[in-house]
């Protein structure tokens, strides 16, 4: 028998730290709010290569807005987003107490990735499709889905929009240009690709925008939607949101050892921009070029977010085992929501009491709005929908080996 | 003998693997450092080696295609896909290439992979985590496709599984992980310490790939079944007192027919059961197999209880998990009581 190489020349990335050892984000280069370079929206993308190297920051230590990416965004603009991010983030804690408590079957924070969901929405039209992995709750929020709506989806009752057939957060709003959310990862990116062709075909000046996530990027759906986008030069924005980690696989798992994510668009000559996602005002600016370039039919654009999913990947997870838990508080690149509320402050049309109450306001908000979802039902104590909708939406119609399976259902 | 559940079985059989087999290695989503979402391979990357047992870009098409290579190089991978729901990415490797290699090749290239997923539901997974997409797999030739119901033949059937030069589908009824189930969600969940099946030699030895088990002897009627549904349909027998034999087929292909026809000649009466949608389910190809072997001993028409030709919606999951009086209900049909 061979015995088994002690040694290999075979390559395996491995994280920085794991349980037990010190934080170390060493390798993470931060530039200074305001140095990265802002090209005109119908440049060449081969002019723009170091957009995707760099990162893209406004924000600077002293919450000011700085360098060509600070745009003239109205107060109000920025008020409304640190209040749709405060409220995710409460919306988040409570429903994650809730799954605890045993009232939903799972649940998945944003926590820390704020203003990557919050400030695309306000940057985009009403009109834009948004195409969001399990992690954007912040586009409902800021497009003012009704929190009881989004609550009764998470319990699986009688007003549940997706009528109970799928898992706590897997949202869809047609209403509101959002898209049914799939469990498979990266298939939706390429869909959005496909929607933003539709909008050129129509001759509409519509634009859609994907996300996913770091570790999603390995999926071939993930270059297909690259490939698509840049042949067909379609209006969509693709986002990828570098929160580090993919459960317990950080991002050099996924490739990020040897170039960044926004680097894969190079190859497909799509202008790439790499984005502090930690940093409201310059993830709205991004957004903002991207969204300009597309609707003058300049083409699509890759953005990564790079920022930190500070809670666990899910309620089924535990990052203990995998990441030393104080990394999230040594996180170099800060809270989204701290940050904007400081920038505020700065301005002078913010202040700490006024966060204060603002917080309250906005659990006082969740407390009433879970009130009101609950009296609808939850999974477990109902009133659900009838159990004869799960035949429905299989097809437009019932087809008849359908009608005779949910027959047989009801008979028993 | 040891007390395991089945994922301490699995990691059992993965152990000894890659001990005794210095080519063999375990690739697969978060199965590295963090031991697999289930913990499945829990501590082996420690034990082993980094290059021994490592996590994987999220790309099911990606790892099964490397593995494939790995495979050709002359290693024995080991895959885990996260759930069998997502399995599909890795469709076209697995149909294609995977299953052809050793035809299309005249016999020259083979890979010998072993493709282990967790499948089923009834842990409020939802329509992305809670599949039986075997009959995906039977349908392609030259796919050995398996589904242990216990910790015993979990880790004996792995280890087969393994050592096997064909490509294996490996799957694991993931409500049957941490103990047996009945079907009746309201029960306070059981564990495997409390039965026979959950004894397990800690050393290596082999459940054979093709052999069906008969886990409930009788003689009113027959129950074909797999997976999860054998203890559904283990305790529906049980609770209505029908004695009916319950066969639990362990390996789909191959297929122990000859254990099926024993027992079918025996009771002419026959109810096949499994959690798939049921349109071109497994169940399907079993009705099919046995009235071209037993059609003169049959007394009854063949009963198949199956999930609803929907997908697995995640409020309604127990209306649509086959249940118990499911089970007696077509025993019942069957029998003409
Ligand atoms: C096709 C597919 N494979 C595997 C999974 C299981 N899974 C769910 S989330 C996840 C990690 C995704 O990480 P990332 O893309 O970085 O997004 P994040 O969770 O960090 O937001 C995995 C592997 C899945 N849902 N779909
Ligand atoms: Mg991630």
């Amino acid at each position: 028998m061979e015995t088994v190489p002690e040694q290999t020349r075979l390559h395996i990335p491995i994280p920085s730290s794991r349980p037990g050892e010190q934080p170390d984000f060493s390798d993470i280069e931060v530039p200074n709010a305001g140095s990265a370079e802002r090209p005109d929206e119908g440049v060449d993308p081969r002019e723009i290569p170091e957009l995707a190297s760099t990162l893209i920051r406004v924000l600077n230590k002293k919450h000011e807005a700085v360098g060509p990416w600070a745009m003239d965004i109205p107060v109000d603009t920025l008020r409304r987003g640190l209040r749709y991010m405060l409220t995710v983030r409460v919306y988040d804690d409570r429903m994650f107490q809730l799954q605890r408590q045993g009232k939903l079957s799972f649940y998945m924070k944003s926590t820390g990735e704020e203003a990557v969901s919050v400030a695309a929405a306000l940057a985009l039209r009403s009109g834009d499709m948004f195409f969001p992995s399990y992690r954007q709750q912040g586009l409902l929020i800021a497009r003012d889905r009704s929190l009881v709506d989004m609550m009764s989806h998470c319990l699986s009752n009688s007003r549940d929009s997706a009528k109970g057939r799928q898992m706590p957060v897997m949202y869809t709003w047609k209403e509101g240009n959002f898209f049914s959310i799939s469990g498979n990862l990266g298939t939706q990116l390429p869909q959005a690709v496909g929607w933003a062709m539709g909008a050129a075909y129509k001759n509409q000046d519509h634009v859609a925008a994907g996300w996913v996530g770091d570790g999603t990027t390995a999926e071939g759906d993930f270059h297909y939607a690259l490939t698509f986008a840049s042949v067909y030069q379609a209006p969509v924005i693709m986002n990828v949101v570098n929160n580090q980690w993919a459960i317990s696989s950080y991002q050099g798992v996924a490739g990020g050892e040897h170039a960044t994510f926004a680097e894969r668009g190079l190859g497909y000559g799509l202008p790439a921009l790499r984005v502090d996602g930690n940093d409201f005002l310059a993830v709205y600016a991004a957004t903002q070029w991207a969204a300009k370039r597309a609707r003058q039919l300049d083409g699509p654009t890759l953005i990564e977010h790079f920022t930190y999913r500070v809670e666990a990947h899910s309620s089924s997870d535990d990052p203990s085992q995998y990441r030393p838990l104080s990394e999230a508080s040594e996180w170099p690149l800060g809270d989204p929501i701290e940050r904007l509320k400081n920038h505020l402050i700065n301005l002078g049309e913010w202040s700490e009491e006024q966060h204060q109450e603002l917080y309250q306001e906005t659990v006082e908000k969740i407390r009433a709005a879970y009130a009101e979802a609950e009296s609808y039902g939850t999974l477990t104590d109902g009133p659900r929908l009838s159990r004869s909708t799960m035949f429905e939406d299989v097809y437009k119609e019932p087809l008849p080996h359908l009608q005779r399976q949910r027959a047989q259902m009801l008979e028993d | 003998m040891a007390t395991m559940n089945m994922i301490q079985a699995l990691n059992s059989a993965m152990d000894i693997a890659l001990r005794r087999d210095p080519n063999t290695l375990i690739l697969g989503e978060d199965v590295g450092y963090f031991g697999g979402v289930f913990r499945c391979t829990a501590g082996l990357q420690e034990k082993h080696g980094l290059h021994r047992v490592f996590d994987t870009p999220i790309s099911e098409g990606g790892i099964v295609a490397v593995a494939i290579g790995m495979g050709v190089a002359g290693l024995r991978p080991i895959v885990e896909i996260q759930f069998a729901d997502y399995v599909y990415p890795a469709v076209d490797q697995l149909v294609s290439e995977l299953a052809r290699l050793r035809y299309r090749s005249g016999g020259e290239y083979w890979a010998p992979l072993t493709v282990r997923m967790p499948c089923g539901g009834g842990i409020r997974g939802g329509q992305t985590h809670s599949q039986s997409p075997e009959g995906i797999f039977t349908h392609v030739c030259g796919l050995k496709t398996v589904i242990p119901s216990n910790p015993y033949d979990a880790k004996g059937m792995l280890i087969s599984a393994i050592e096997d030069d064909d490509p294996v589908i490996f799957l694991e009824p993931k409500r049957l992980y941490n103990g047996p189930f009945d079907g009746d969600p309201n029960k306070p969940a059981v564990s495997w310490e409390k039965s026979p099946q959950g004894e397990v030699p800690e050393e290596h030895y082999t459940v054979p790939l093709g052999k069906a088990e008969i886990v409930r002897p009788g003689l009113a009627a027959t129950v074909v079944t797999y997976g999860t549904m054998v203890h559904v349909a283990k305790a529906a027998a049980e609770h209505a007192n029908i004695d009916a034999e319950i066969i639990d087929l362990r390996s789909l292909v191959p297929l122990d027919i000859d254990t099926l026809v024993e027992s079918v000649k025996r009771t002419g009466r026959v109810v096949v059961v499994h959690e798939a949608t049921r349109t071109s389910g497994f169940g399907a190809e079993l009705s099919a197999q046995i009235q071209e072997h037993c059609f003169w001993h049959l007394e009854a028409p063949i009963e198949r209880v199956t999930g609803w030709d929907t997908p697995y919606p995640h409020a309604f999951e127990w209306d649509y998990f086959p249940s118990q009086k499911r089970i007696v209900d077509a025993l019942k049909r069957t029998l003409g009581v």
